[in-house]
This record gives structure tokens, C-alpha cells and sequence, in this order.
């Protein structure tokens, strides 16, 4: 590709060369040449909605990004990145996005708001046309300690322009902040706690979420109750290719 | 593209040849706190089964979930001309880590997978005569939990309880559970082989009636993902 592009130039600098010879030899005025426009790369764009599917867990802002092969927001069975602990703890998704550069990003960025159980929210991404793109969608199960939900490395690439597929997204335990459900610990509207916290103080592992106890299971300092409770997911992802 | 095709076309005709497979099974724990104890995967004839949802518990199942000893079951495996790994992890398989396994399964075209899930009194996570598909690539499964129906779920860790028949969980390998628990219960309602119910615990460590924590030993299905390879 490369070579082909300074092929391109170097036969252009010669046309150049050339015409002002050429202009040179008339004495009427030089004829002016417009510069060929370069041609608009290809664009690509996805709509990403996320629906929550949980009885009572409003989701925090989504993180969405769009990359190649080599971007990872997590991984099981490790400790979670410091901004992955971020969005698990506090709901904020500015670190994770903050994060998502390099070549391997094609685009990333966060929904407007909380998307309340029952609701739906949708953000759009728009790049330059690549081979081989995933999508990474992330966000906090706010009236818990840690718990995320996400799916990461969907192969969207094979999805044709009008086309959409649609991924429901398990429910992980970041490992950095013990399930206490304890008021003071839970950032949701079910306690209104601390978010972040920096200290690690679980198996500091990505894993299944466990689930959480409540206060209608006997778990009587829990701020939780039985409707905050969830199972195997808590997100339906439907991405759509619009171009 | 064209020359890809060709190149790969004198593989796929071996493969349809032959019958034997080589296939690699990856078990990752999918949970937060419990503990796999030794993992039994068995490739086998259709028919077989190491346990069957519905039906009562071998006593070699049942001394599996019971107590996480699976030569029984590596005996009736092996009995049925099974070609077996037999505890892949080298002991427990901790929350949240995976082990390996590759076998050349023969004329062996249906897998399953057993070990007990710790602590609890006789759970276990299992995959039932799954058909191996003939066509090379990479297959993930999910696989649940399940109740072998053969012992009360108390919650209370007893020395010496891994034994057939004696209520009450072997060990608690995390060490973060609680002691002088009254039981949970001392019956159980399904006595054939079922979805395990999950762990109920407490938050008491020091009584109450279950010595598990309610917070720590929880699970949600699925419990474990098998990615298999055939090759």
C-alpha cells in the first residue's frame, strides 16, 4: 500500500515537473490545473444498543469501542485494569474510554446516561473502514460492589451494511472490592455508597459474578433486596451496521 | 484464496477417512469461590453415561460429589473401553483458572465431564454424553451445576464427610467459612440427579445454620466453560 502511494506521488511530481517546462515555453497565462481531490475513505458506522434486562439493577453509562484483534478490556481470571476497577466500582466509564487508544481502536465512546432496568440506550460509532473489527461493550451493575457486564471481542466484521446480530452479555465479578452489600459500599440508588475505591480488597480475579444475597435471604446488613437480585445476564447487545 | 482452498482440501479428505479424533478439552472455573476437585473427562460409545439428569446416582457418582474421589468413576470408564483424563488439574481447579486435557478419542464420540464442586455437600459440575462433532474446530460449552441427590444439604463441614453416606462437606479449601452451624437441612426433596439449588450460608461465621458464607460461596450457572478442539 505504501508503495503504491509513493509510486503515485513520484509520478505526479513529475506531471508537475513537466507542466511548468511546458508553462515555461507559452508566453499566454499558465493554465491552472486543479489538484486531483484525494478520495474519501470509505467510512464504516455501527449503532450499538444495549437493553437492560435485569428486575432492578440500573446500568451506569456503557463504554463502547470498536477495535482490531489487539485491544482487550479484560481478561478472565486476572486482576482487572485500574480503569476497568473504576467503571466496576463507581459506574464511571471515562477511564476505560480514556483508555481505548492506540492503533488497535477504531473508535470509542460512552452513553449519555444510565440506562434504568426495562429501558434501552444506543450509541453510534463511526471510522474509517477496516478488515477486521470487534466490539467491546462494558458498564457497571450499579447496586452492587463490583459486578460488570459485558461482552468483549464480538466479531462484527461479517455483518453486511443494514445487517445486525444480537449477543447477551454474562455478568462478571471484577474481584476488587469484597460483596459486602453493605450501604456504605454500593454506589446505586439502593445505598447511594462509595463508588472507586483504589484498595483490592477481594480475590482481585475477574470471575462469574456469584450473585448477590439481599436482606430477603437472611443477609440483614444488606442494603439489597430481593429485587436486586440477577442471574446468568444482564445485558442483550444488538449491533447494527448502518454503513 | 483459491490456492487456500486447494491447500486445505487433502486434510479435510484424511479427516473424513479416519474415525480416531484428537481433540484437546479446556475447563475453565467460571466461579467466584468454589473450588472443581479432581475433574474426570471421558470420551465414550453413545449410550453411556457418567450421570443422567432424572436418574438416581451411581454409588460411584455419588462418591464423587460426595467426596471428590473419582476412581469409581475412572473404573467404570475404563470398563466401557472409555479413553479418560482423569484429574487433568492435578488436584482442585481454584475459582476462575482453567486446565487441559488432549485425548485421541478411538472410536469414542461422546464426552463427559465430572467433579465435585467444593464446598458443598454433593454437588457437581457435569457435562452428559455431549456428541463430539466430526468436523474439525473449536466448540465452547457451558455446563451447570447439578445436585447428585444422594445427601442432605446441611452446609456444615465435617472432618471425614466425603465418605458415601455421611452427611456434611469434606473441606472448605478457601478457608473463609464459618464453624457451629445448626445445618440447613437434613433432608433432601429429590433423591435423583438434578440442577443444583445453589449454596444457602450465612453471614453468622460463628453459628447459625450453615457453616458457608452466604456472600462467598454462591454461585449462577453456568459454573464452567469447556472449550473443545477437534482437530
Amino acid at each position: 500500500m505504501k508503495f503504491i502511494t509513493s509510486m503515485k506521488c513520484l509520478s505526479l511530481g513529475i506531471a508537475a515537473v513537466l507542466l511548468s517546462a511546458c508553462g515555461g515555453s507559452k508566453s499566454s497565462a499558465p493554465e491552472v490545473v486543479p489538484a486531483p481531490a484525494p478520495p474519501a475513505p470509505a467510512l464504516m458506522s455501527f449503532d450499538v444498543s444495549v437493553s437492560n434486562v435485569t428486575s432492578n439493577q440500573p446500568l451506569s453509562p456503557i463504554a463502547v469501542v470498536l477495535h482490531s484483534d489487539q485491544y482487550s478490556a479484560w481478561s478472565f481470571g486476572n486482576a482487572a485494569s485500574a480503569e476497568l476497577e473504576v467503571l466496576a466500582e463507581s459506574g464511571s466509564p471515562a477511564d476505560v474510554i480514556s483508555a481505548a487508544t492506540g492503533e488497535a481502536v477504531f473508535a470509542a465512546s460512552s452513553g449519555a446516561d444510565v440506562i434504568p432496568p426495562g429501558m434501552m440506550d444506543t450509541v453510534s460509532l463511526e471510522f474509517e473502514e477496516q478488515a477486521n473489527v470487534e466490539l467491546t461493550v462494558i458498564t457497571m451493575l450499579v447496586n452492587t460492589n463490583d459486578a460488570f457486564s459485558g461482552m468483549q471481542n464480538i466479531d462484527v466484521s461479517g455483518l453486511e451494511v443494514g445487517a445486525s446480530m444480537q449477543v447477551n452479555a454474562p455478568i462478571y465479578d471484577a474481584g476488587t472490592e469484597a460483596n459486602d452489600e453493605l450501604a456504605a459500599t454500593i454506589p446505586g440508588p439502593a445505598a447511594g455508597g462509595e463508588g472507586f475505591n483504589a484498595e483490592r480488597m477481594d480475590s482481585n480475579v475477574i470471575s462469574r459474578h456469584p450473585g448477590v444475597v439481599t436482606s430477603d435471604d437472611n443477609y440483614t446488613e444488606s442494603a439489597l433486596n430481593e429485587s436486586h437480585r440477577f442471574d446468568s445476564h444482564a445485558l442483550r447487545i444488538t449491533v447494527t451496521r448502518t454503513l | 484464496m483459491k490456492l487456500k482452498c486447494l491447500a486445505a482440501l487433502p486434510f479435510a479428505l484424511a479427516a473424513s477417512i479416519s474415525n480416531a479424533q484428537n481433540i484437546s478439552v479446556e475447563i475453565t472455573n467460571l466461579t467466584h469461590g468454589i473450588f472443581f476437585t479432581p475433574i474426570l473427562i471421558s470420551a465414550h460409545t453413545d449410550g453411556m453415561h457418567l450421570f443422567e439428569v432424572g436418574t438416581s446416582a451411581s454409588t460411584e457418582l455419588q462418591t464423587m460429589a460426595e467426596g471428590g474421589d473419582i476412581s469409581g468413576l475412572v473404573a467404570t470408564a475404563d470398563a466401557i473401553a472409555a479413553v479418560s483424563a482423569a484429574n487433568p488439574a492435578g488436584g482442585l481447579l481454584a475459582p476462575s483458572t482453567s486446565t487441559m486435557a488432549e485425548l485421541d478419542t478411538g472410536d469414542n464420540m461422546h464426552l463427559s465431564i465430572t467433579a465435585m464442586v467444593l464446598p458443598s455437600n454433593d454437588g457437581f459440575v457435569g457435562l452428559d454424553a455431549w456428541a463430539i462433532p466430526e468436523t474439525a474446530g473449536t466448540y465452547t460449552l457451558f455446563l451447570n451445576a447439578y445436585d447428585a441427590g444422594t445427601e442432605a444439604n446441611n452446609e456444615l463441614i465435617l472432618e471425614g464427610s466425603g465418605a458415601p453416606g455421611v452427611a456434611g462437606i469434606p473441606a472448605n479449601p478457601g478457608g473463609n467459612g464459618g464453624t457451629a452451624g445448626t445445618g440447613v437441612t437434613s433432608t433432601e426433596a429429590n433423591n435423583t440427579v438434578h440442577v443444583h439449588r445453589g449454596n444457602l450460608g450465612d453471614a453468622d461465621l460463628a453459628g447459625g445454620t450453615s457453616d458457608l458464607d452466604n456472600r462467598i460461596h454462591r454461585w449462577l450457572n453456568p459454573v464452567a466453560k469447556v472449550v473443545v478442539t477437534v482437530q
